[in-house]
């Protein structure tokens, strides 16, 4: 054996072992990826699906007209106005009639919520020939008492329902008086100071407005810059200059849109803040690089003999592109601003400087309505010192996913579908 | 009527010329014997006319809203009488939003002056009888327009090619918008910096060691100019993001590698979309899980080793930033390590080299620019990154290089700073300008070079 073969040869075992180690590595980086994916996941789950329930207390309503304060049951301005309050608080002092002292109290008044009220006064404008009766009514309960109901029994002693009023919750608890419920009003409510009452449909809304104004301005625009890129633009400084611009701003900090349109729209052309309207401006130049992009190379993956032939039957450039490159760029096209829409529905920063942290609790009715987006409003809540503001804002996050998983795989589907191989 | 409505009453005449065009040209081409006689198809002639009628009158509508405002304040300003003209710009400017409010409604008149009250009411005249005159003036222009066009049907007129050079200048117009969109950027960032570097000198703002932007209540309070010197959220910035690559660029390096050199197809096929969700993740996401979950998770275990942690650490903002950045290293650096030729790796197999050191001495070595490339695109994202700052890294200005500690960043201070009501005087609202434009300077420089990197590397192999 040669001197060479036997160094070669003591040397196997380690560089062996650096390969299973190198592997190793791999393995493990590719296992912290996924690991990573996993936790966040789950945790958001486990924090928010408490939010999809809320608790209900069930209490005896005596419809006294007298205790709302009505004694013209045919003036809706009665109805309107009446103490709802009331009834909720003589029927829990009914319920509780040990409970005494304005302390105590007070603590049990606020085991229902304070939108509970509400509640009634819609069924009593519904039905006038409630005002007398008595009747079992389930009323939405108050954050604390729903955190607390919500924990496990050894959990329950580090919530923040007050020491004295435990002892009434366990015995509604006890007596079947407490119901968990599917939480309608999250899906339909606009945001709101009392957690049990908060909900995302005015966000939902708002980024429904703002995606709209997106999708019609940056889609059109990017694909009539990406077909001048492709098609007509010549060969000189200025398309050079318009290609480097593109690639610069993909990679511009969203931030700095947020100060663009700060600047421009609402300082320069007086623009109203907090409307999805400028939110959509904003959010179209920052989309509109990766529209361009993605419809540069759909455009580009259509063979050049379409275009021959296109033109050899004597179509103008104008015709080849209309009626034959873009038809059959158009599944490319779509996946790319789907994606790029993707992107801009989980957007917060630039829609922050703009204004669009408003508290809203109206649901908006157009573009021009003050609102907030679905991504602003998880930072709203994130921030909100109230626990049950944790389990409202994982929700949250679960319905903006749900819509962004809901977009890309859309978008996977259509490249599947449509996309074609030449 | 609003400019809202007057462009959807353009539509529906832009479509009624569309109509007419299109009647004219099959008139005019029945004496010649059909519409093979005309020069253009049929639906050319109807665009053009409608093109006649919808552009003109946009171009109107633009420059009308554009300059209608300025028209009426200088002759809002220049009919008030002399017992209440204003002498110098704030006064003007005070008196101008009194009378706009008082005629907004949002002002009591019982509060102002009779004169005001009389400009309030002349300004309310004014302004109803310029949206009587720009409707007018939008819809004769639209129609007038809309019958040149249509006057102009003939069977000569070459109708295709004026339809698709306008055509043609509307997409270039369109390609333009990311000319338009930069040329913004650098104007709104650069002229409110120049404003605030008329308040505080450049040198402090750059090399400043204090920064703390209150507004003063009273001009005579202690500190009542603020401090306005950046180091600290320089110093914070880079420290988040150090952290963030020391997360982002070993694991995104080492998986991309694993993916693209020993994995399994199947393992690839299913490990690269599952990484790639999270680059889908929105930021906001992040944020809330740096906050809520990772930061008192490190804070606690940082504690029960007896170290003192902030609950709002560097360390914690940096990790999850790092998180989100892996998959954008791991895509750029498995392009960039598949198009490696194969060649390369077999010459070296063939030589005798393990896996592991044909990927160490020859892959590495050859995708080194793109690699280095996609860093440092990474790095600007890191730089550039809002959202799980904002929420997880702290307000305090602190130079420091613990990454324990609560450190405050560039993109922290932009939005503290601009979030709410602002004026447009206060070095502290024009203070977020400059943050901003030393933040575009920095991210546009990393990413010219990083993409010159790229694109050197690509012309390489290819």
């Amino acid at each position: 054996m040669s001197k060479t073969t036997e160094q070669v040869r003591k040397s196997l075992k380690a560089r062996y072992s650096s390969e299973k180690r190198f592997r190793a590595f791999g393995i493990t980086a590719v296992a912290f990826g996924l690991l990573a994916v996993v936790v966040l996941f789950t945790d958001i789950i486990s924090k928010g699906t408490s939010a999809f329930v809320e608790t209900y207390i069930q209490l005896e309503i005596h419809w006294d007209p007298e205790e709302l304060g009505i004694d013209d049951p045919t003036d809706p301005d009665q109805i309107n106005v009446a103490d709802y309050d009331a009834l909720i608080k003589a029927a829990l002092r009914e319920r509780f009639p040990e409970v005494e002292g304005r302390l105590d109290r007070r603590a049990l008044y606020q085991l229902v919520s304070s939108g509970a009220g509400f509640k009634l006064r819609d069924q009593l404008a519904a039905n006038l020939d409630l005002l007398g009766t008595t009747q079992t009514q389930w009323l939405l309960a108050d954050d604390d008492v729903d955190i607390f109901i919500k924990a496990d029994v050894e959990d329950r002693q580090s919530k923040r329902l007050p020491e004295v009023a435990r002892p009434w919750v366990e015995a509604l608890e006890r007596d079947g008086q407490t119901d968990i419920q599917w939480n309608a009003s999250f899906f339909s409510h606009g945001d709101s100071r009392e957690p049990e009452q908060a909900g995302v449909w005015a966000a939902v809304t708002g980024s429904f407005f703002t995606m709209l104004v997106t999708l019609a301005l940056a889609f059109p625009i990017g694909v009539a810059a990406a077909v001048y890129l492709e098609e007509f633009a010549p060969k000189n400084r200025f398309t050079d200059f318009i290609e480097v611009n593109i690639n610069n701003l993909a990679a511009v900090p969203s931030i700095i849109f947020g100060l663009l349109g700060l600047a421009i729209f609402i300082n320069l052309f007086g623009l109203p803040r907090s409307v999805p309207l400028v939110g959509g401006l904003v959010l179209t130049l920052m989309t509109l690089p990766t529209i361009i992009i993605s419809a540069r190379a759909s455009i580009k993956s259509v063979p050049p003999s379409i275009r021959e032939a296109a033109l050899g039957m004597g179509a103008s450039r104008m015709q080849m592109v209309m009626h034959h490159v873009l038809p059959l760029a158009m599944p490319g096209m779509l996946t790319g601003a789907i994606i790029g829409m993707a992107q801009a529905l989980g957007e917060t920063a630039p829609l922050l400087m703009i204004g669009m942290v408003a508290f809203i609790v109206d649901i908006p009715g157009g573009p021009l309505d003050a609102s907030t987006v679905l991504p602003v409003q998880i930072y709203l809540w994130a921030d909100s010192p109230e626990a049950s503001f944790v389990a409202l804002t994982s929700a949250a996050i679960m319905v903006l996913l749900a819509f962004l998983i809901t977009m890309n795989t859309l978008a996977v589907l259509l490249r599947k579908r449509l996309e074609r191989r030449w | 009527m609003q400019a809202g409505n007057l462009v959807l009453l353009l539509v529906a005449l832009g479509a009624v010329f569309y109509f007419f065009g299109w009647r004219r040209s099959y008139a005019v081409s029945a004496p010649l014997g059909g519409v093979r006689h005309l020069h253009s198809l049929p639906g050319y002639y109807a665009s053009l006319a409608a093109v006649w009628c919808v552009l003109p009158a946009l171009a109107l509508l633009g420059l009308w809203l554009i300059i209608d405002d300025a028209v009426i304040r200088t002759n809002l300003m220049a009919s008030l009488p002399s017992s209440i003209q204003p002498a110098n710009e704030v006064d003007y400017n005070l008196l101008l939003n009194q009378i706009r409010n008082v005629a907004g409604g949002a002002l009591n008149p019982a509060f102002v002056p009779a004169e005001v009250v009389a400009a309030a009411e002349q300004l309310v005249a004014m302004q109803a009888r310029n949206q009587q005159m720009m409707s007018i003036a939008f819809v004769s222009i639209a129609v007038l327009g809309g019958v040149w066009g249509w006057s102009r049907v003939q069977p000569r007129l070459r109708a295709r090619q004026q339809v698709e050079s306008v055509m043609k200048w509307m997409l270039m117009g369109s390609a333009t918008v990311a000319i338009l969109t930069t040329l913004g950027i650098v104007l709104s960032v650069l002229f409110e910096s120049i404003r605030f570097f008329q308040k505080v000198s450049p040198v402090e703002f750059l090399f400043g060691l204090q920064w703390s932007p209150q507004i003063a209540l009273r001009a005579d309070q202690v500190g009542a100019t603020g401090a306005f010197g950046a180091v600290p959220l320089f110093a914070g910035t880079l420290l988040i993001s150090f952290i963030a690559m020391c997360v982002a660029v070993p694991v995104g390096l080492m998986s991309a590698i694993y993916l693209a050199e020993y994995a399994h197809r199947n393992v690839r096929a299913w490990a690269k979309p599952i990484l790639e969700i999270l680059a889908g993740v929105p930021t906001v996401v992040y944020g809330f899980f740096a906050a809520l979950t990772v930061a008192p998770a490190i804070r606690g275990f940082g504690e029960s080793m007896g170290l003192t942690v902030a609950s709002e650490s560097a360390l914690a903002a940096g990790l999850v930033m790092g998180i989100m950045i892996i998959p954008f290293i791991s895509s750029l650096a498995d392009d960039v390590i598949t198009a490696v030729p194969r060649a390369m790796r077999d010459g070296s197999l063939a030589l005798g080299a393990t896996q592991s050191e044909t990927i160490k001495r020859v892959v590495i070595p050859a995708a080194l620019p793109g690699i280095m490339g996609g860093i440092l695109l990474a790095v600007s994202r890191a730089i550039g990154e809002t959202m799980i700052v904002v929420m997880a890294a702290g307000l305090a200005a602190n130079l420091t290089a613990n990454p324990l500690e609560a450190v405050t960043t560039i993109t922290v201070q932009i939005v503290t700073l601009l979030v709410g009501d602002q004026e447009f005087d206060s070095a502290k609202t024009l203070a977020a300008f400059a943050l901003g434009l030393m933040l575009f300077i920095v991210t546009l420089g990393l990413n010219v070079i990083a993409l010159k990197i790229v694109k050197k590397y690509r012309e390489q192999y290819e």
